[in-house]
């Protein structure tokens, strides 16, 4: 049938179930948005205060949810503040479908107004980019790039329509096609049956999954590392299987969190450069390393060459790109953790490690408790924790709150930790936890955060304000980029170059000024007062919990360092 | 050791771009490449040389593979391929120097494209050692300048890609 090629982008929208999508309008994009006021009581649009806030928000929501997000922007500036937001989805394999519109054909390559080459620039932060030029592709393209997003290792996809193909005097054939038939049709069916692996989930080869079983059998002192990738395939439930059938200690890695319980027997705590002592002493002498969904990263295998160096390492991973990338591997499983997992469980035995745990348990999983006479972030977080229930969502933002914050709670299921760990984004976390809340309307969701991280998005806050999207914001405020100045403390010499920050504004008077509530807490009793009301009130609220200044995150590995040599304990 | 990396890809704006930057962000250089459409105009097949032995050109050979763009990767060494390449190379030729030019493009299977009464243009086809050897030996007489295209190749025998 014939229909206007907007509608059909709806319709397109439709076909996936997305409900949600966040962004922004402007010029090139008016007529998507012209569209999109005929379907407002089935897509419910979130204007955002910035871009960068709905393609954070967008991420956060499909890392929450498991589906895939949805962004808007419009052409040149709108599109180039998504950037940041698409580079944090594509480096934590998040699927999100950004799209933005451009000039129309006969003004492109003219640097007319507000025109840039978005696919240009995105091309190395994406899974794959659109320039959609004719409308009759518009079915097509918009079923390729969610199932693109989606498929494999998830990640974003960016379509950009040129104004012209928009038009509303513009019509094409469109026939609504279910989900599940996508991949039989167009340029879907021809990608389905390629070589290449970007849009299958390769099936595990049988002989790669036995030779690990016999591995297994062999080990004494096994040693599991729970990446992203258990994560996004959402086998928390295999995972847990996987490790108590081995009874063998299991470290997380930052995109890990959620994946294994974290406060299960065998858990060892995060790994790598602000990993504990047992996680990192485990690596360190086990002599079977099993990391599932995790790719190595210079932040966990701080020093390739000495990384396990007592071990048989073996990789599963959904990605060949990530074998042997980093960390030369003696075996790899490629596939999908979640069918891997299950054809593992079900040919490996039950296995007795006492002896072994003994020796991992003896250090310490989590930093002792140190007495203070004044609020501590441990403090600040063991309050927190005591007060929200159990499958609270949290997002973070980057740096030390965000290290403690995954050191405190103990995430429990997929989507519940909501951290830029690739891309490292400050300014992440208000946008994530906006989405979040969005997608998960019933459970508490807690934006983690400093006050230097919490400055480059807070206009967010309109947004929060605005749809009411109840999310408590926990400012860990020691008035200095905390990080930033931890290495200025232990490796340039007390020089603190330009990381003071102690000329922020009265962040409650700035919730107040967006019309949420928000309180000042210099101790324990406050912090308590402050999180009861903000749970009570159950809108938008800001607790602005200062902290000491020279607050370190520990233990700590500098860089490069074999993953014992702690710098700090 | 060098390695030829033949790629088809689909016919469109922005793929050599793709493909390219895969190497460029690594900040590896690429030899030589020669993008040209196939027997099916809705396929190009990009031939890109690289030094092998580098974890780089491994990396970007995997990276390849996942291009929703990308077709088929393949990738040749040197003595299971027909390679070659095109150079066109214009000298000075005066009448006193013209026979000695003749003679050198007559041995190596060349071609005159054109002539001046101050220059003539060769054209050869052949390996990339080959057609080293013909600059080589064409620079005596002085090189105004050479246009070559990277190498081309496919694989010996019957199979395909």
């Amino acid at each position: 049938m014939k229909v206007r090629a907007t509608k059909a982008i709806m319709e397109c929208l439709l076909e996936q179930g997305v409900d949600t999508v966040f962004g922004y309008p402007g010029g090139s994009i008016l007529n998507i948005y012209d569209e999109l006021y005929n379907y407002q009581d089935k897509i419910h649009h979130y204007l955002t205060a910035h871009e960068q806030g709905a393609a954070h928000a967008a991420d956060g929501y499909a890392r929450s949810t498991g589906r895939v997000g949805v962004c808007f922007a419009t052409s040149g500036p709108g599109a180039t503040n998504l950037t940041t937001g698409i580079a944090t989805a594509y480096y934590d394999s998040s699927p999100v479908v950004f799209i933005t519109c451009n000039v129309t054909e006969e003004l492109l390559g003219k640097d007319s107004f507000q025109e840039v080459d978005i696919t240009g620039i995105v091309m190395p932060i994406t899974k794959a980019t659109y320039l959609v030029r004719d409308p009759q592709t518009i079915p097509d393209v918009m079923r390729e790039a969610f199932a693109v997003a989606a498929s494999g290792r998830p990640g974003p996809v960016l379509i950009d329509f040129l104004k012209n193909v928009t038009a509303l005097n513009v019509e094409i054939d469109y026939e609504p096609l279910p989900k599940k038939k996508h991949i039989e049709e167009g340029r879907l069916a021809a990608l389905k049956k390629r070589m290449g692996w970007g849009i299958r989930t390769p099936d595990p080869d049988l002989a790669d999954v036995d030779k690990l079983v016999s591995w297994i059998k062999e080990a004494n002192k096994p040693f599991i590392i729970c990446g992203g990738g258990v994560v996004r395939s959402r086998a928390h439930r295999e995972f847990v299987r996987f490790a108590e059938k081995m009874d063998a200690p299991v470290a997380i890695t930052l995109m890990g969190g959620g994946g294994f319980p974290g406060d299960h027997p065998l858990a060892t705590g995060m790994i790598g450069m602000h990993g504990s002592q047992a996680s990192n002493i485990a690596c360190d002498t086990c002599d079977l390393l099993i990391a599932v969904g995790c790719r190595f990263s210079d932040r966990v295998a701080l020093d390739p060459q000495s990384f396990a160096s007592q071990a048989r390492i073996v990789h599963i991973d959904i990605d060949r790109a990530e074998i042997d990338k980093n960390v030369k591997t003696d075996h790899h499983i490629i596939g999908d953790a979640k069918r891997v997992l299950e054809l593992l469980n079900d040919r490996i035995g039950r296995y007795d490690h006492a002896g072994w745990k003994a020796e991992v348990f003896s250090h310490d999983t989590h930093v002792p408790v140190e007495e203070s006479d004044h609020m501590t972030p441990d403090q600040v977080l063991r309050t927190i924790y005591s007060k929200v229930p159990r499958d609270t969502i949290v997002a973070t933002d980057v740096g030390q709150h965000q290290m403690w914050s995954i050191q405190h709670f103990h995430f429990t299921y997929p989507g519940q930790l909501l951290t830029s760990g690739g891309f490292g984004t400050m300014g992440f976390g208000l946008g994530a936890a906006l989405g979040a809340k969005v997608g998960n309307p019933d459970k508490l969701v807690l934006h983690m955060t400093g006050d230097g991280c919490f400055r480059m998005n807070s206009q967010e806050l309109a947004t929060e304000s605005h749809y009411d999207i109840p999310v408590i914001t926990v400012i860990f405020d020691n008035r200095t980029l905390g990080m930033v100045r931890q290495w200025q403390n232990l490796i340039y010499h007390k020089r603190f170059s330009q990381t003071d920050l102690d000329f922020a504004p009265d962040f409650v008077k700035l919730a107040e000024a967006y019309g949420l509530k928000g309180a000042r807490v210099e101790n324990l009793e406050q912090l308590q007062a402050a999180m009861d009301e903000a749970i009570a009130w159950g809108h938008g609220y800001v607790i602005d919990c200062k902290i000491d200044t020279d607050e370190m995150v520990r233990p700590m590995v500098g860089g490069g360092n074999p993953i014992t040599n702690f710098m700090l304990t | 050791m060098k390695k030829i990396i033949s790629v088809l890809v689909e016919n469109q704006a922005g793929v050599l771009n793709k493909i390219t930057g895969l190497f460029s962000r690594r900040a590896f250089n690429i030899e030589s490449l020669a993008v040209g459409v196939t027997d099916d105009k809705n396929i190009s097949r990009i031939t890109i040389i690289v030094d092998s032995g580098n974890s780089v050109v491994e990396q970007v050979e995997k990276q390849l593979n996942k291009l929703v763009d990308v077709i088929k990767v393949r990738t040749i060494e040197e003595n299971h391929m027909i390679g070659r390449e095109l150079i066109l190379i214009k000298v000075s030729a005066s009448t006193r120097t013209r026979q000695d030019i003749l003679n050198v493009c007559q041995i190596m299977g060349g071609k005159i494209d054109d002539i001046s009464p101050t220059s003539m243009t060769l054209e050869l086809s052949d390996t990339t050692e080959k057609v080293d050897l013909f600059e080589e030996l064409l620079r005596p007489f002085s090189i105004l300048e050479v246009a070559r295209t990277g190498l081309v190749a496919l694989r010996k025998g019957h199979g395909g890609d």
